[in-house]
């Protein structure tokens, strides 16, 4: 409608990710998801006085990952801060963040929309704690906590006001949970809360340089919801305007299940975290040496990899694209592909049968167990026409993902094995053509395309083992003579 | 900085305190005097000088990212107020 395009929509987003480590921020407790409630506490957990927080190494060195992932500039000098506010799932009344030092500055994340390519602007990563969990629905006047997750590490990416639509920020996110599961510090799972975003939304008259009056969404717990929740709100902000209404500062909720968001509180004065810097942790600092240590260390990112694969292997952009999802998948392509030359051919046996058959047995290319090797001479033998795809696919490919054989060995094995050899397909195609008098007479009228019946009957009787390729060739032939 | 009603309220707030008149006048002239005695610093002159982010000299104090067995759940919730089996139990924190 023509209103809506007089307005632009200006979004910021605030992704928190836990960090993989094994124990916390701050303490050794347990992160593991699902244990008893309160049990993965501690003194220090628990806020009691006197205790000695200490920072973890690894949630220092995946964040500083991220930032160099991200393009970013590493503080050297980091500082914790504690920022001051009363919530019950929050034990010592204030959370450890980082503050005036964010431990990487700026930065980018390059995202594709409709084929151009644009880098969303970063403010900055910053390393900080999590809260624990409130639970209100066991009984009706009190809220349970469970402070199992409290002090878990957490990363928290803050973007620029620089996403303009849904669709950009669904992109953002998509890409920064792949940079995250790619890195291997979260594992992206929206649904569990270990990756966690905020949307910040305003919208203004095009051409107009000052920003709106912006709203808050929280509780978008899949990627698909922020998409959807950006575009209720932005709809609904363009009518409050058009209705001459003003937009109130607010913080709001999704609702999954009508797709739209409620108001929980109104920003009345902006909250006054007092933050400061923690006297109980010593600060970190952070040498050129370490740095470019970890830069060293950090696999060729997926855009990179996307590239070359077009570029060096000849591959589509899609077929780049399926094996860039995941580190896994890349990273196993990679130890095909120095055994094998027929890239097209290993990606399409990877995001085909193989997919297909690690689905059913539960399994993924993080855990396979068909040696690179045994794959190259899988699609080698296929390739030189000793195997029919269908037949190493549906009877070979089983077995190999079970057991470490030989493919061609396998194939003999098993009698499968195609057969060129002339006198043989001939016999076969004899007894298809002697088989089949009214079919061969159609044929011969010009219905050519029956070609493919003869063809299959040909497979049938050999079990599968002919070659389709001289079999249609020799039919062709007879067929004409007849 | 003149230390007004409006400020000792807000503060009292933020850290969730409940005066009477006549401790919130106390309030106000400690804090006042406070406030005015740190004042002092504004005389000397700090240009050129970072900022102090923290008091001590010593740096990176970090730990191995390793698991340290947590307390029992009976010895967590031992000094709570209120609490059942498993939780701390606090008033509702959201209305439904």
């Amino acid at each position: 409608m023509v209103v809506y395009d007089k307005y632009e929509a200006v979004i910021g987003l605030e992704v928190h990710a836990q960090l993989q480590t094994n124990s916390k921020l701050f303490c050794g407790d347990s992160i593991a998801f699902g244990a008893l409630p309160n049990t993965q506490v501690s003194a220090i957990t628990l806020g009691h006085p006197g205790t000695l927080p200490k920072t973890n190494k690894k949630a220092v060195e995946y964040a500083i990952k991220l930032g160099l992932a991200c393009h970013c500039d590493i503080e050297k000098d980091n500082y914790f801060a504690r920022k001051n506010y009363f919530y019950p799932d929050l034990p010592k009344g204030y959370q450890i963040s980082q503050h005036t030092t964010p431990i990487c500055k700026g930065g980018f994340v390059t995202i594709k929309t409709n084929g151009i390519q644009r880098n969303i602007q970063l403010n900055r990563i910053h390393i900080e704690e999590d809260a624990g969990k409130s639970i209100h629905d066991i009984y009706d006047d009190l809220s349970c906590i469970d402070l199992n997750r409290a002090g878990t590490a957490l990363v928290e990416i803050v973007t620029e006001p620089d996403l303009y639509n849904s669709e950009e920020a669904y992109q953002y996110i998509t890409e920064l949970r792949r940079l995250l599961r790619w890195l291997h510090i979260c594992d992206g799972n929206m649904e569990e809360g270990s990756l966690r975003c905020d949307a910040n939304i305003s919208v203004r008259i095009k051409g107009e340089k000052k920003l709106g009056t912006k709203v808050e969404v929280k509780n978008l717990n899949s990627i698909r919801n922020v998409k959807k929740a950006i575009d209720f709100e932005i709809k609904r902000m363009i009518e409050v305007l058009e209705a001459n209404g003003t937009i109130t500062q607010q913080t709001r909720s999704f609702d999954a299940s009508n797709d739209t968001t409620f108001a929980i509180r109104d920003k009345e004065e902006a909250n006054d975290y007092r933050y400061f810097p923690d006297p109980d942790l010593a600060p970190f600092h952070l040498s050129n040496e370490y740095i470019h240590q970890i830069k060293n260390a950090l696999p060729a990112l997926p855009q990179e990899r996307m590239q070359q694969y077009q570029l060096q292997l000849g591959l589509s952009e899609y077929d780049a694209a399926q094996l860039c999802d995941e580190i896994a998948t890349a990273e196993y392509f990679e130890s095909v592909i120095a055994y094998s030359k027929h890239y097209k051919a290993i990606a399409n046996w990877m995001f085909g049968p193989i997919k297909q058959q690690l689905n059913e047995l539960n399994s993924s290319f993080e855990k396979i167990s068909l040696l690179p090797k045994t794959l190259a001479d899988l699609i080698e033998i296929v390739e030189e026409g000793k195997v029919n795809f269908s037949i190493a696919s549906s009877r070979l490919l089983p077995i190999l993902l079970k057991e470490n054989i030989h493919p061609l060995t396998l194939a003999e094995k098993l009698n499968l094995i195609q057969v060129s050899n002339n006198s043989e397909l001939e016999k076969w195609v004899d007894e298809v053509i002697a088989k089949m008098p009214d079919k061969v007479l159609e044929y011969k009228k010009g219905k050519k395309g029956l070609i493919g019946l003869f063809v299959g009957e040909v497979k049938k009787l050999s079990k599968g083992k002919a070659d389709p390729q001289k079999v249609t060739v020799m039919l062709e032939e007879k067929l004409n003579k007849v | 900085m003149e230390v007004n009603d409006i400020m000792i309220e807000n503060l009292a707030h933020l850290a969730r305190l409940q005066f009477t008149d006549l401790g919130k006048n106390e309030f106000k002239t400690d804090l006042q005097r406070m406030i005015t005695f740190v004042e002092q610093l504004k005389e000397v002159d700090t240009t050129n000088v970072k900022p102090l982010l923290h008091l001590s000299d010593t740096v990176n104090v970090l730990r191995e990212d390793v698991l340290v067995e947590s307390i029992s759940q009976e010895l967590a919730l031992k000094n709570a107020p209120k609490k059942d089996n498993n939780f701390f139990l606090v008033p509702k924190v959201i209305k439904k």
